[in-house]
């Protein structure tokens, strides 16, 4: 029978919850990194025991830590006395030295001002669908950095900057690109979204990358309606069946393109608001898509304080509201961007947590959810991994 | 002997559960501990200090002897009481945050 890992990062540390495929019976391991932020944690889908972690503390900066077991032990890459050895020596330790490529320049920043480039955080680890030691990262002040030694080092991908990356400013939480898409068809196509930059697309491995906002307004953010730049995308997600699809869940609205990213057009519908930050796809069904609405910019707690999943079975347009097993009273939790995904067994599972230390499960395609944990310290994200 | 004491979070990141010790001969700076206790423990740098420019990170301080030495040039010199191991250089993690 399948095992499902679920990695979650929270505030305070990470979590690894696993259980068999009828996800009922869940084992808890962790704090892993206790005390430390963990923005993220993703498992390699070409070598599922290599997992990367991003750990961060305002004290003591940025760390990358990786599991080459599931999970069970970790190791800061390049920095072990046997990684150190060798004639021309490895790098000592710079398996968290996010560096920017050349003259880091400036962005726009909250008063219109130009602000320079200062890195603070990973946000987003994207491992390679085909190489363990291969992933990228997406960082805070917002760039793309890679690895091709599993981890030890990073470079940026600077071409990403140069896509009018004077023009992005930061939104609330910060200026970070907190999502990657790799195109398992074309191993060249990458897509990013930023907070506030907006999205974009290379199709050359990361040399190049154009913004891909077409058909995204945001009157009260840009008045310009041509702004190529700047919008507050919250979060992209793709099938792997139809990478020229994309769902996006934008500041407001949530928005669909079928020629990757060329147009996009507002799926919205029927939701009670399009305010939101997850967003995710069946792995079964490549029109049934999931969000989590969200009041509103000013108030990041769902509607009535009732904790409700939209699912739209037809791509977007129409929504229905998943409530069975989730709070619909007196619930004033936020989901954020990277607390939402989904499993690849027939039954697909649906996942996401919460700011108030929930980690919900659904067996059955969100039909119905249970929480898994109830008392995490706020979730930053989650990632599944179905294990055969 | 010089004995560094390190706070928990650095302690765990580096897997010691005590003091570390550093043969260092004198005189020794601040700077020179620093670069000794990175050598030492790889996964220190960038941690307490950048990796580039080699400024201490914003939250933390060195203290030694009761003496704040955060804000005083690398090239200071240790009190001699921490360099033959009488007193520990203490790397603190600033009262910031929650």
């Amino acid at each position: 029978m399948s095992t499902i890992r679920v990695l979650v990062g929270t505030k305070k540390g990470a979590f690894i919850l696993t259980a068999d495929g009828k996800r009922k019976d869940w084992q808890v391991s962790g704090p892993h990194f206790a005390g430390w932020e963990m923005y993220h944690l993703k498992g390699s889908a070409a070598d599922p025991n290599r997992i990367y972690a991003s750990q961060s503390s305002g004290w003591f900066g940025q760390i990358i830590q990786r599991s080459d077991d599931g999970g069970k032990t970790w190791n800061t890459p390049g920095s072990s006395a046997e990684e150190l050895k060798g004639p021309e020596g490895m790098p000592k330790g710079e398996s968290n030295k996010f560096v920017y490529e050349g003259v880091a320049g400036t962005h726009k920043w909250y008063d219109g001002s130009q602000h320079p480039w200062e890195f603070k955080r990973v946000w987003h680890i994207e491992p390679s669908l085909t190489d363990p030691d291969t992933a990228y990262a997406g960082v805070e002040d917002a760039a793309i950095f890679k690895t091709a030694d599993g981890g030890k080092t990073w470079k940026e991908l600077p071409g990403l900057r140069k896509a009018k990356g004077n023009l992005w400013q930061p939104g609330a939480g910060g200026m970070a690109v907190h999502t990657i898409l790799l195109d398992p068809k074309n191993e060249k196509r990458i897509y990013v979204a930023i907070s506030a930059g907006g999205a974009f697309r290379t199709d050359d491995g990361g040399k190049t990358w154009k913004p891909i906002t077409r058909g995204l307004k945001s009157p009260y953010e840009l008045p310009d309606p041509d702004a190529e730049v700047g919008h507050c995308v919250h979060r992209m997600t793709l099938h792997p069946s139809r990478p020229d699809v994309l769902f996006m869940q934008k500041h407001w609205d949530v928005l669909r393109t079928d020629n990757a990213g060329d147009q996009w057009n507002e799926v919205s519908g029927d939701l009670p608001t399009d305010f939101g930050f997850p967003i995710d796809v069946n792995f079964n069904e490549p029109e049934t898509i999931y969000v989590v609405p969200i009041t509103s910019d000013s108030l990041h707690y769902p509607p009535e304080g009732k904790l409700r999943v939209y699912r739209s079975k037809t791509g977007g347009g129409e929504w229905e509201p998943l409530t069975k097993g989730l709070p619909q009273k007196d619930c004033y939790v936020n989901v954020l961007r990277d607390a939402m995904a989904v499993d690849q067994l027939d039954q697909c599972g649906i996942y996401f947590g919460t700011t108030g230390g929930q980690v919900y499960c659904s067996a059955n395609g969100g039909n119905s959810w249970n929480a898994i944990v109830r008392d995490l310290p706020a979730v930053y994200s989650v990632e599944v991994q179905t294990l055969r | 002997m010089i004995r560094v004491v390190l706070p928990f979070h650095l302690r765990n990141l580096a897997r010691v559960s005590g003091d570390v010790e550093l043969d260092l001969a004198a005189p020794v700076t601040v700077g020179a501990l620093l670069d000794a206790l990175e050598a030492k423990h790889p996964v220190l740098c960038g941690t307490i200090r950048d990796h580039d420019t080699l400024k201490r990170r914003p939250f933390v301080r060195y203290f030694a002897c009761k003496e704040d030495l955060s804000l005083e040039p690398t090239e200071t010199m240790l009190p001699d009481e921490v360099v033959n191991g009488r007193e520990p250089f203490l790397v603190v993690g600033a009262m910031a945050g929650g």
